[in-house]
């Protein structure tokens, strides 16, 4: 099952568009993370999968085809806005208890062993608790309700890093517990790269760069050689990017794996993950074309339970 | 023969039934406490007011009317005294009460929408298992159920109290300033600025200037209601029909006229309510 599928996706507010002809497969049991600078898109993407924006082009479908938005998606995914809101008047137990009402499922017992654990008293105004208590009150609510696919927008940005830890290990125990989906989205890189499995990049609206980690390593590699010699292997080669020091010259380029030949006098190396998704950002628009798993082939049409 | 009912179609809605209506009572509840406590607080103390008030009005005009055995000079000089008294609170209460929809209203309705959208916890409400559109429609039914009960109390009682000061000014109950604060028109008015605010805090996104404009509205649609649209339902009355009117309190077409003035307010409160919804479902982030 795919948890998160779009097809030629886009939002345009006015003539501005905010994403652009986004086609995404994210299967289910990801940690999927949506990389990519601000305005670059990210909030649009993950407002259209929650139905708080409506799309102006394409479709969005959560959880094996459940038209994003709709009572059955909404009914399975948690979602968390940027800067968590909250009811800042209501304590934590009426935010417990109001979101319980709200929805099918809402695990009382979780929820309230969860902010035991995490030092947050019940009785406590919800817009008295710190940011990083408020971030992690709004994930409890949103994990209590027990959902298939969990959707985290910004969820590290007004946290310090040891909240920015604590909520990271709140939702690595989910995704291990209960086998949830995650998307979540940042721009802060690293923190990323230690939980999720499958990465998105978005620029200027667009999808630079899709796909599973480990695929997305072995598909790329850096060669290393002298710059005389860069513009040859840009033309023999998909490239990325192309970096040039005095002598030497670093290129990205596309590769089928291991076995692929090394031009002579040229040397290969795996390339980072951080590396990879800045040379796609970087990249200009034109140059980037999507690598070997940004464009998934469609898959074998799910039937909907 | 047994008779074998049809298997329900299986559909992927299958055991996805709404979630029942009875659960937002808590959730409008505990949501808008201020509202839900702070209106009804705020007419009781004017309720307190009324009573109190109206019992020496009502006793004040009773000794008048037993006056008229004793003289007429005392009852002209009894008379003159309840005019700058009685008549002067009892008028600056009809006063306030021709603004009370307005004030309860825009104070009820701006926020419902308004402060979500302000504060941005529509992204919370909006993503639960509910549905928006949905416990959007049951936050509105239930407080406008509440300021409609509210509101309805406290014109039987302000008519109460207006009872005497009116009849001995030979005013009537088909006079639009007393015709609104009445019956079914005064709930009305009071759910046409509620709905007026509900859907001006969904437009506007913010709740001090859907506020202000959800009174200017009120006014706009007080000023049409009485230069346009009452003239065909509520006949005006000359100067010389008062004293015709005095001997016959009851204005013949007071109540169907109360039945439309309520009709076509609600009508309009309605129409708000189903643009509000409409802009909840599409007019989003």
């Amino acid at each position: 099952m795919n948890v998160i599928e779009t097809s030629g996706l886009g939002k345009s507010y006015g003539r501005v568009p905010a994403l652009r002809d986004c086609t995404l497969t994210v299967p289910a049991g990801r940690a999927a993370a949506l990389v990519g600078p601000n305005g670059a898109g990210k909030s649009t993407l993950m407002n259209i999968l929650v139905g708080l924006t409506v799309p102006t082009a394409g479709t969005a479908a959560v959880l094996g085809g459940q038209p994003a938005g709709s009572p059955a998606a909404l009914d399975g995914t948690g979602f968390v806005a940027q800067d968590a809101p909250v009811y800042k008047s209501l304590s934590c137990a009426d935010m417990l208890h109001l979101t319980g009402n709200l929805n099918r499922r809402f695990d009382q017992q979780y929820a309230q062993a969860r902010l035991a654990e995490l030092g947050i008293p019940l009785k406590k105004k919800a817009g008295k608790l710190s940011g990083g208590q408020q971030a992690q009150l709004a994930l409890t609510l949103a994990l209590a309700r027990r959902p298939r696919l969990l959707i985290l927008d910004e969820p590290l940005a007004a946290l310090d890093p040891l909240a920015r830890q604590d909520l990271l290990g709140t939702v690595m125990t989910a995704m291990a517990d209960d086998g949830v989906s995650v998307l979540l989205s940042s721009h802060a890189l690293a923190e990323l790269e230690r939980v999720a499995d499958y990465f998105i990049v978005l620029a200027s609206g667009e999808v630079r760069l899709a796909g599973d980690a480990d695929d997305l390593l072995a598909g790329h590699r850096m060669l290393t050689g002298p710059a005389a010699e860069a513009d040859l292997i840009a033309r023999q080669q998909s490239i990325v990017q192309v970096r040039r020091a005095a002598a030497q010259a670093h290129v990205l380029v596309r590769t089928s794996g291991p076995a692929e030949p090394v031009p002579p006098g040229w040397e290969a190396h795996p390339v980072g993950l951080e590396e990879l998704i800045l040379a796609y950002l970087r990249a200009p628009g034109g140059a980037a074309q999507p690598g070997p798993a940004a464009a998934p082939r469609p898959e074998p049409t799910e039937v909907a339970r | 023969m047994t008779v074998r009912t049809l298997p329900a179609q299986p559909s992927q809605e299958a055991g996805m039934a709404p979630l029942p209506w009875r659960r937002m009572v808590w959730v409008t509840w505990r949501q808008h406490r201020a509202t839900l406590v702070s209106v009804p607080a705020v007419v009781a103390v004017v309720a307190l007011f009324l009573l109190l008030m109206g019992l020496k009005v009502h006793h004040d005009y009773a000794a008048l009317a037993a006056c008229h055995g004793a003289g007429a000079a005392l009852c002209e000089h009894r008379a003159s005294a309840l005019t700058s008294t009685d008549w002067t609170m009892a008028n600056t209460v009809l006063i306030l009460m021709n603004l009370a929809p307005a004030l309860i209203g825009a104070f009820a309705g701006a926020p419902v929408l308004g402060r979500e959208l302000e504060t941005g916890t529509f992204r919370y409400a909006w993503t639960q298992g509910f549905g928006r559109v949905r416990s959007t429609l049951a936050r509105i039914v239930l407080i406008a159920i509440v300021l409609a009960t509210v509101s309805g109390a406290l014109g039987e009682l302000f008519a109460w109290f207006f009872g005497p000061p009116m009849r001995n000014t030979g005013m009537s109950v088909g006079e639009a300033t007393v015709f609104v604060t009445r019956g079914l028109a005064f709930p009305a008015w009071t759910l046409a600025a509620f709905t007026i605010g509900v859907f001006l805090g969904m437009l506007i996104r913010r709740v001090i200037p859907a506020l202000a404009v959800t009174l200017g509205a009120y006014l706009a649609l007080d000023l049409l209601a009485w230069l346009v649209v009452r003239k065909f339902y509520l006949p005006e009355l000359a100067p010389g029909r008062i004293v015709l009117l005095q001997r016959l309190p009851a204005v013949p077409h007071f109540w169907p006229a109360q039945f439309i003035e309520a009709g076509w307010l609600l009508a309009l409160s309605a129409l708000l309510v189903a643009a509000t919804l409409g802009l909840v479902r599409h007019r989003v982030a």
